[in-house]
């Protein structure tokens, strides 16, 4: 009889609990609604621009990488930098043109995440708050990204065709979740390793110096790309216009006006 | 007085002109006098490629002239100090104070990032330049008899403002300079069993260190650029004493030299063209950033980036390096780094053998007469060849060193790149060799043509009879001139097997080896016979059919 007592108040604490615990029951239900439709809308979406590679239910084949568990930044960032769906095979996806538009991109997101839990896109408070830091930002992009990326973010090769494209021009969410979810020949950098801060850090350190407003002090950059360009350019223009000089200064002698 | 009666003559001889009279009081002090006499009508031949000397001179006076404004705000010290300076992103950020000062320098000091930025144009055009100058004279022959010494010297003068650029670019202490540093620390520490204290003894003790940018600077500013100007002027002065080698025409020869006097109108041309070549790098300046170290961030071993090259006249031993396979020997505990050793060996080689080039002609040729008309690199054909080889050796080791950069902008694999260099470093030289050679003799053929049948005017004539000729218009005396005037050397033989008294002789291998390169350089199939004066005669005298 005693046991039966204490399993009835067992019950009742468990039932309270989860009673006064649980998420709103109404609100739960609204948004789930509106979830499970986008998902069901993503599966659409997915079955014709995707499932061709990715399989169905982003099982992944030999032509495209199981989708399970990436997550809905890793759907945001290649689906809205044009990434995917891919053109044609290669040593690396290249950047082209947006065939979605960020209701669909949501869409596939949702779907992709109902397929299991990965990181989710950011919120605007993650890649672009108020209080970033440029200067640790530039300290972390250095420490982090300039090794492939360059010490401004042009870009560089990497082995057998592959590259790490230019970041000009790149939105703060797609620099985050690219971050986040390390696409294609990338490592990945989760808030395990770098905190939500550090990444936007680096994000406004690359709006201070690689965007169409940032000042170039020293006049045209020449790519920022280091000693090459420059050498070119030394060679082309000021070799090339001395020695241009040169010759119309030694045409002009006492001689020549004779003739 | 007796006084005034002494002063009384020099009253009458004193001009009345004040500037007269400081002339005097010079000379009578300097021997100005009779020193420019003997010296200001010095002629000077006329050519553009007689400039290019003139451009490695003026884009030296410049980079001390900025160099000294530089050296008045630039702090050679690796303390650290926490930048509090103009340039945002870089706020708060710890660095060395060389590299605070050069932020320093590029934003809060009035002109200073356009006379650094003056500077470091003016560097890699000055190193530009003297690769010009030096090609100019490695082709046309001009390093020959009795300008040996003096191509010595010019080359002295390139292998060392390449290493003043170098201890230059690596003051700041920037992320890429230091990287640069380091590279070189790898290098030294690849040379075995002294490679570890060479290194220990540079940076005084492990990399980085806080001596280097001291050090450096200390070479950068006094020791090399003192040894330049010491060379330079030594190159000036044998410049002077050889006179001017010419190239060939009419009235010109071994013994003369043709063009205008230093002054009024040689030295009018130098000092606008110092002027022209100021004002160009000083344009390039103004509007072209060279080493954004802003954006490179301070140097720190633990932080790289990729595009890490040096500036453009070390890129052959980036590309040497970048192409090497990664060879290494262990053995009885101790690392052998072949990957970096064997590019640390042939990065002088490469700078020696142009070196040596001239005594090694000189040998094979057996050549002992002097030489003050210029040649025209079609006339020798072997030469020209072998330059055009050097070129192609360094310009594909240049690709080597750019491999990241023209693979992102060419949309190619780097390791393409690198293979393609690999291979290209032993078989282009012998194709653009052999290629040149052909080009070369095709020339001398035309030229003999030119001369026997003249200029081909493209006007078509129809005689009489019906058949078409092409009007070809003789040569002048002056082009005639220009085309015959090269010698056209006989190469040297072996000495016959039995002498006059039937005693065998025996030559040497290293007679025989000379002899065999002789033949290749002045053999049959290194020179087109050029016309004599007899095979004109009989073409010009009418006996040709047009």
């Amino acid at each position: 009889m005693a046991a039966l007592v204490v399993l009835l108040f067992a019950l009742a604490a468990t039932g309270g609990l989860y009673a006064a615990l649980a998420p709103a029951p109404k609100a739960q239900a609204q948004d789930s609604g509106q979830q499970s439709l986008a998902i069901e809308q993503g599966k659409k979406l997915y079955d014709v621009g995707c499932a061709s590679c990715h399989n169905s239910n982003g099982q992944g084949s030999d032509d495209g990488p199981s989708l399970v568990g990436v997550g809905s930044a890793a759907v945001d960032f290649q689906v809205g930098t044009g990434r995917m769906p891919a053109q044609q095979p290669g040593p690396q996806v290249e950047k082209k043109k947006v065939i979605y538009t960020q209701a669909q991109i949501d869409q596939l997101a949702a779907y992709i995440a109902s397929l299991g839990p990965g990181p989710a896109a950011p919120t605007k408070d993650q890649y672009s708050p108020a209080d970033a830091d440029v200067a640790k930002g530039g300290e972390l992009f250095r420490t982090n990204c300039s090794q492939c990326h360059n010490f401004v973010g042009k870009g560089g090769a990497l082995t057998h065709g592959k590259f790490a494209p230019s970041l000009k021009g790149s939105s703060s969410k797609h620099i985050y979740e690219a971050m986040q979810t390390g696409p294609q020949n990338m490592p990945s950098f989760p808030d395990s390793t770098m905190p939500s801060k550090d990444k936007a850090d680096i994000i406004a350190y690359l709006h201070a110096v690689d965007t169409a407003q940032s000042p170039n002090p020293g006049g045209f950059t020449l790519g920022s790309l280091g000693p090459v360009s420059e050498g070119l350019f030394a060679w082309v223009f000021g070799l090339g216009t001395l020695l241009g000089l040169a010759v119309w200064l030694a045409a002009r002698n006492t001689k020549a006006k004779k003739s | 007085m007796s006084t005034t009666t002494e002063e009384a003559p020099a009253q009458r001889g004193r001009p009345s002109n004040p500037g007269e009279r400081v002339a005097e009081w010079a000379d009578g002090r300097l021997g100005l006098y009779k020193f420019a006499k003997s010296n200001l009508r010095k002629v000077f031949p006329d050519h553009w490629s007689f400039m290019l000397g003139e451009i490695c001179l003026y884009s030296f006076t410049i980079l001390i002239l900025t160099g000294v404004y530089l050296t008045l705000f630039f702090h050679p010290s690796m303390n650290e100090v926490v930048y509090h300076g103009s340039y945002t992103p870089l706020q708060g950020v710890r660095m060395s104070e060389a590299y605070s000062s050069t932020l320093h320098i590029s934003f809060d000091v009035r002109g200073g990032l356009l006379v650094r930025q003056i500077h470091h144009w003016s560097a890699l055009i000055f190193i530009a330049a003297m690769i010009v100058h030096m090609m100019r004279v490695f082709f046309t022959g001009s390093f020959r008899k009795p300008r040996e010494i003096n191509w010595l010297f010019g080359w002295t003068l390139l292998f060392l403002g390449m290493f003043t650029g170098f201890t230059g670019y690596s003051l700041p202490d920037d992320l890429l300079s230091g990287t640069g540093v380091r590279f070189m620390e790898g290098a030294i520490l690849s040379v075995p069993i002294v490679g570890t204290y060479l290194s220990m003894f540079l940076f005084g003790g492990e990399f980085p260190g806080h001596d280097f940018v001291g050090r450096f600077y200390s070479i950068h500013i006094l020791l090399l650029p003192g040894m330049m100007a010491g060379l330079l002027v030594l190159h000036l002065i044998l410049v002077f004493f050889h006179k001017h080698t010419q190239f060939p025409g009419a009235g010109k020869t071994e013994k003369n030299v043709v063009g205008a006097p230093f002054f009024p109108i040689y030295t009018a041309k130098a000092g606008g063209f110092f002027f022209i070549v100021f004002g160009v790098i000083a344009a390039i300046a103004a509007v072209a950033t060279v080493n954004p170290i802003w954006e490179m961030g301070p140097y720190r071993p633990d932080q790289v980036s990729t595009g890490a090259q040096p500036d453009w006249y070390m890129g052959f031993s980036e590309g040497l390096i970048r192409v090497m396979p990664g060879w290494e020997i262990r053995a009885w505990g101790h690392t052998l780094v072949l990957g970096v050793f064997i590019p640390l060996m042939i990065f002088p080689l490469v700078m020696m053998s142009i070196a040596a080039y001239p005594f090694i002609e000189a040998w094979v040729t057996g050549d002992k007469s002097e030489h003050h008309l210029a040649d025209r690199p079609r006339n020798r054909p072997v030469r020209t060849g072998i330059g055009v080889a050097w070129l192609t050796v360094y310009f594909i080791l240049l690709i080597g060193g750019g491999n990241d950069i023209f693979a992102t902008h060419f949309h190619l694999s780097i390791n393409a790149i690198t293979w393609f260099v690999r291979v290209s470093f032993f078989v282009a030289p012998v194709i653009t060799y052999w290629i040149t050679k052909r080009i070369c003799l095709g020339l001398q053929r035309r030229d003999r043509d030119k001369v026997l049948h003249g200029r081909e005017t493209g006007i078509i004539k129809r005689l009489p009879h019906g058949e078409f000729i092409e009007v070809h218009e003789p040569l002048s005396q002056q082009q005639l001139h220009v085309l015959t005037a090269h010698a056209q050397p006989k190469p040297l033989t072996l000495a016959p097997e039995v002498d006059e008294n039937g005693v065998a002789r025996k030559a040497g291998p290293i007679a025989k080896v000379q002899a065999r390169l002789s033949q290749n350089w002045y053999g049959e199939h290194s020179q087109i016979p050029k016309p004599t004066a007899e095979e004109y005669e009989e073409i010009t005298s009418g006996h040709g059919h047009h």
